[in-house]
């Protein structure tokens, strides 16, 4: 088989060490009514045919200038990060138990802690999660053991999906979870009874709008609630972070940090959180400590919170972590710098601010986003979404998804710093064509 | 081994200079407060490193030279199957790079074609009805999967009864810890004197009280069940649903299938299995597949193949929902699909055979160098083995590295003291397996004689044996800037 070094000789001479003649006798110990099923697969193929016939799978997709969002958007990926994370140490090596030939790993690991928690300003970040939406899960998950209560409530601004898995999660475990609907775009005030232990808020939410949820906070906390704030990292490069307006657990989706979009995966998720929450956390945390030497050195730490100590009083069952995808984001960071990231996140909100102004020239088109936004926005359309989007598709353009949950026509739609003013011109020519015709 | 050029590798944080510039970023005159309004801004920018391009290539560059993986090290971890990535599956997976979720479902027929042949493939591969792609990891379809379990007791109106999961005492740790977040009770069960489940123990705990059982076959001791189908008969009979840990799947893929065995829903790594990078701990994906009576509760949405093309079945009112956003790790699934092209059926079970061949084979050599067995039944694609008498897995694993190679999997399974844990793979070389061998015993001869010498290993890496006390009583989870 292609792959394994084995000539036949080799074969022949390790089996006979075994005292065997034949392949098959390694499954002989098996009962005979297990062996050899039918297994219907195609036939092999080299290299070359399998990536022409990919190639050719490809093309049955329909590609296109992408104006989607959902927290998953088409931004420029800086070259650096694939040669780094496609580097076969960090691309083959797998959990880092044994330190001291893992340090590149958790020492990339370390920094992306660091990185997180600054971005949020809250005080620590585990080694990431799944995605923005799992990570949403374990952070109410976190706050309700924290808080020793069963309720929750989510904000309907916060991603469909997100809310979705959300309530998975939490009908496992048996808690309760309420929904607030949005008034127009955004999330407002609400009473949080003494028996809630998580309020979840999204900001910039679903619509794209920017939330000012300090008032919920302030209400969740008087309630004895922690507050758990759904965040795109990509805004806070600009935007008030969640640990300067009160939020105790702040998760989000990583795609925008140097990540290709990929059909919504692999990605990464992650999660940070005050310090007095730190022994909540699950998940992977990297500490720096010293070794025998009194050389730096970082090392698993808290792993006594994990699986494979703790194992059915684990804090998750989450295993690994999304490492290679978060990697892509400490490098993208270090990049761009802060400097670098907030051009970024400056020039993909104009850009969606431009887009915003020039769709809703269309006939019978109006705004479901008021400004402020960040990347993404909503508009009501006067046909059918479904239908916008697959006549964009058909001119070549990918925007407009369906929102029906917020309302008839409701569409979304985002931009990022790679679409320049003809992009959008030409976009905003295809969706007048679209609703229009 | 190899990898100590530099002896101390600053955090980027400490290769930040103010003003430094690094990947130019796009220029688009943009007003924050107009765009944003004065409240909504941030006051202190993030505290990001501050590096030019190079610097930053350079730190991570160097940063992975501290690093052991497959492509630089055997790394014969058990349970993780830490097999050869072929590289042609990441120019498979960047043909489909530029896709996005929310995209029209007729430009994404190529992307549905492969998700759904790719699930045709797995579930013939597993002898099962129906899968869904979307758990993002191994744990994450375990979650999924016990989930379903519970959805179908609870449509049956039995889950306030069946409120169990029996675990084997050798099982691995997220499968007591997957149960509970499902919200059952965990109780384990013995392995006996052969190191696999106690079926007369198993058989005394079963009931109604029982949702489920969780096994791994081949076991973490690396044997294969062999009364697995009196096992699963008894436990059907009991109204008791089985659970496969797909983790060690690799020794028996194109061989002989879960579904043929009696479970009921089995999750796959694709990581492992199918040769998927493990990334430095994820991102992998791992996909669940079940028995037609269990179908109606898996997540949406599933891919669907109609007469007019791909489509994606929300419509599914039993279904569970959804445990993660969009459609899980595509990029992963690409890779697993270009894998079972390239290899075909036979390509997948002479893998297999051969993964069993080399543990099968490195076992002997172990054995021959005075390294303990303690359940040395027929194993398949691994092995625990115990050092010598008096010496500790823990000091030979850090000797191994200063031999250069990575070690096994240690203190696990629970059940075995000072285990080793180890599974070679299809992809290692008879002369590897030989090295490897020779390694130990160099270990064990030496260590013997020179107990501190052991105990202070490694001495060639780029840092020794790490205060993991004190990263415990005083972590310090972050860089801050003083």
């Amino acid at each position: 088989m292609p792959y394994a070094p084995h000539t036949e000789a080799e074969v022949r001479a390790m089996l006979a060490d075994l005292g065997l003649e034949r392949l098959e006798e390694l499954y002989a110990h098996l009962p005979a009514d297990l062996l050899d099923p039918p297994i219907e697969l195609p036939e092999p193929m080299n290299e070359d045919a399998l990536l022409r016939h990919l190639a050719e799978v490809a093309a049955r997709n329909r590609p296109g200038r992408v104006f989607l969002g959902g927290g998953v958007r088409d931004h420029f990926v800086p070259a650096i990060v694939d040669t780094v994370a496609g580097r076969g140490e960090f691309l083959t090596a797998y959990t880092p138990y044994q330190p001291e030939a893992s340090q590149g790993v958790l020492q990339a690991i370390f920094e992306y802690q660091t990185m997180i928690a600054e971005l949020t300003a809250l005080d620590v970040a585990n080694a990431s999660l799944y995605d923005g939406a799992s990570a949403l899960a374990e952070g109410v998950l976190l706050a309700l053991r924290a808080t020793r209560r069963m309720r929750a409530m989510v904000s309907r601004g916060v991603h469909p999906e997100y809310r979705q898995v959300l309530a998975t999660y939490l009908n496992a475990v048996g808690a309760d979870l309420e929904e607030v609907p949005l008034e127009g775009d955004r999330t407002p005030a609400f009473a949080v009874a003494d028996d809630v232990g998580a309020v979840v808020v999204q900001s910039p939410n679903f619509l794209g709008a920017i939330e000012a949820y300090a008032p919920l906070a302030e209400a969740a906390h008087a309630a004895g609630a922690l507050l758990v704030v759904v965040a795109d990292p990509l805004s806070l490069a600009v935007l008030r972070p969640p640990g300067e307006q009160g939020a105790d657990v702040a998760v989000g989706e990583g795609q925008p940090l140097g990540n290709p979009m990929s059909l919504g995966g692999p990605h990464f998720g992650y999660i940070a959180v005050r310090e007095g929450l730190l022994r909540q956390l699950p998940g992977r945390l990297v500490s720096m400590t010293e070794d025998a030497e009194g050389r730096r050195g970082f090392v698993l730490a808290l792993s006594a919170r994990e699986q494979h100590i703790r194992r059915a009083k684990a804090r998750s069952n989450i295993t690994t972590n999304a490492q290679n995808a978060a990697l892509r984001a400490t490098v993208h960071l270090a990049a761009l710098g802060p400097e670098g990231l907030k051009g970024v996140a400056l020039a993909t909100a104009a850009a969606a601010r431009r887009l915003y102004q020039l769709l809703l020239e269309a006939g019978g088109v109006r705004p479901l986003t008021r400004p402020p936004f960040f990347a993404e926005f909503a508009l009501r359309l006067p046909k059918d979404p479904a239908e916008v989007r697959s006549l964009l598709a058909e001119a070549g353009y990918h925007g407009a998804y369906p929102i029906p949950e917020y309302g008839e026509g409701a569409a979304l739609f985002a931009a990022s710093e790679r679409m320049t003013e003809d992009d959008l011109l030409a976009f905003a020519r295809a969706f007048f064509v679209a609703v229009g015709g | 081994m190899g990898f100590c050029f530099s002896d101390r590798v600053p955090l980027i944080f400490e290769r930040s200079r103010p003003g430094r510039r690094g990947t130019p970023a796009p220029a688009r005159a943009a007003d924050p407060a107009e765009l944003f309004g004065e409240a909504n801004l941030r006051e202190r920018p993030p505290a990001l490193p501050e590096v030019d391009e190079l610097t930053a290539l350079r730190h991570y560059t160097n940063l992975s030279r501290r690093q052991v993986g497959v492509d630089t090290t055997f790394y014969p971890l058990g349970s993780c199957t830490m097999k050869y990535n072929p590289r042609v599956l990441e120019a498979a997976a960047r043909l489909f790079a530029d896709l996005h979720p929310y995209q029209d479902e007729a430009s994404l027929q190529g992307a549905l074609f492969l998700m759904h042949e790719l699930g045709e493939y797995l579930k013939a591969l597993t002898g099962m009805d129906a899968i869904t792609l979307q758990p993002a990891a191994g744990a994450h379809g375990e979650l999924t999967g016990m989930l379903v379990v519970r959805a179908y007791h609870a449509d049956r109106g039995e889950l306030e009864q069946r409120r169990v999961v029996l675990v084997p005492d050798s099982a691995h740790g997220s499968n007591p810890a997957t149960s509970a977040m499902a919200g059952f009770e965990v109780r384990e069960v013995p392995s006996d004197a052969d190191g696999e489940v106690d079926l007369e123990a198993l058989k005394r705990e079963l009931g109604d009280h029982v949702a489920a059982i969780m096994l791994t076959n081949p076991n973490t001791l690396g044997l294969f069940e062999r009364r697995i189908l009196s096992l699963t008969e008894a436990a059907h009979a009991a109204g008791v649903q089985l659970y496969y840990d797909g983790a060690n799947l690799n020794a028996i893929m194109g061989w002989a299938r879960p579904g043929d065995m009696g479970f009921d829903v089995v999750h796959l790594n694709l990581h492992k299995t199918f040769a998927t990078p493990h990334g430095g701990g994820g991102p992998g994906a791992g996909p669940v597949a079940v028995k037609a009576h269990l179908a109606p509760y898996l997540p949406v949405p599933l891919v669907e193949k109609t007469p007019a093309g791909y489509r994606l079945d929300f419509q599914r009112p039993k279904s569970i929902g959804r445990v993660r956003s969009f459609f899980g790790n595509f990029g992963v699934l690409v890779k697993a699909y270009a894998y079972i092209r390239l290899l075909g059926r036979e390509g997948l079970k002479r893998a297999a055979a051969l993964s069993v061949l080399n543990a099968r084979y490195l076992k002997e050599l172990l054995k021959r160098r005075g390294y303990r067995v303690p359940y040395d039944g027929p194993t398949m694609h691994e092995f625990v083995a115990q050092p010598p008498e008096g010496l500790r897995a823990l000091d030979v694993a850090k000797a191994l590295l200063d031999e250069g190679f990575h070690p096994p999997t240690i203190y696990f399974p629970l059940i075995v003291k000072e285990a080793m844990m180890i599974e070679p793979t299809e992809t290692e070389a008879k002369e590897t397996l030989e090295a490897f061998a020779e390694a130990l015993g160099r270990i064990a001869r030496r260590g013997q004689e020179d107990p501190d010498w052991l105990h202070g290993a490694p001495y060639t890496t780029p840092v020794r044996r790490l205060d993991e006390v004190r990263a415990n009583r005083r972590p310090v989870l972050r860089w801050r800037p003083d």
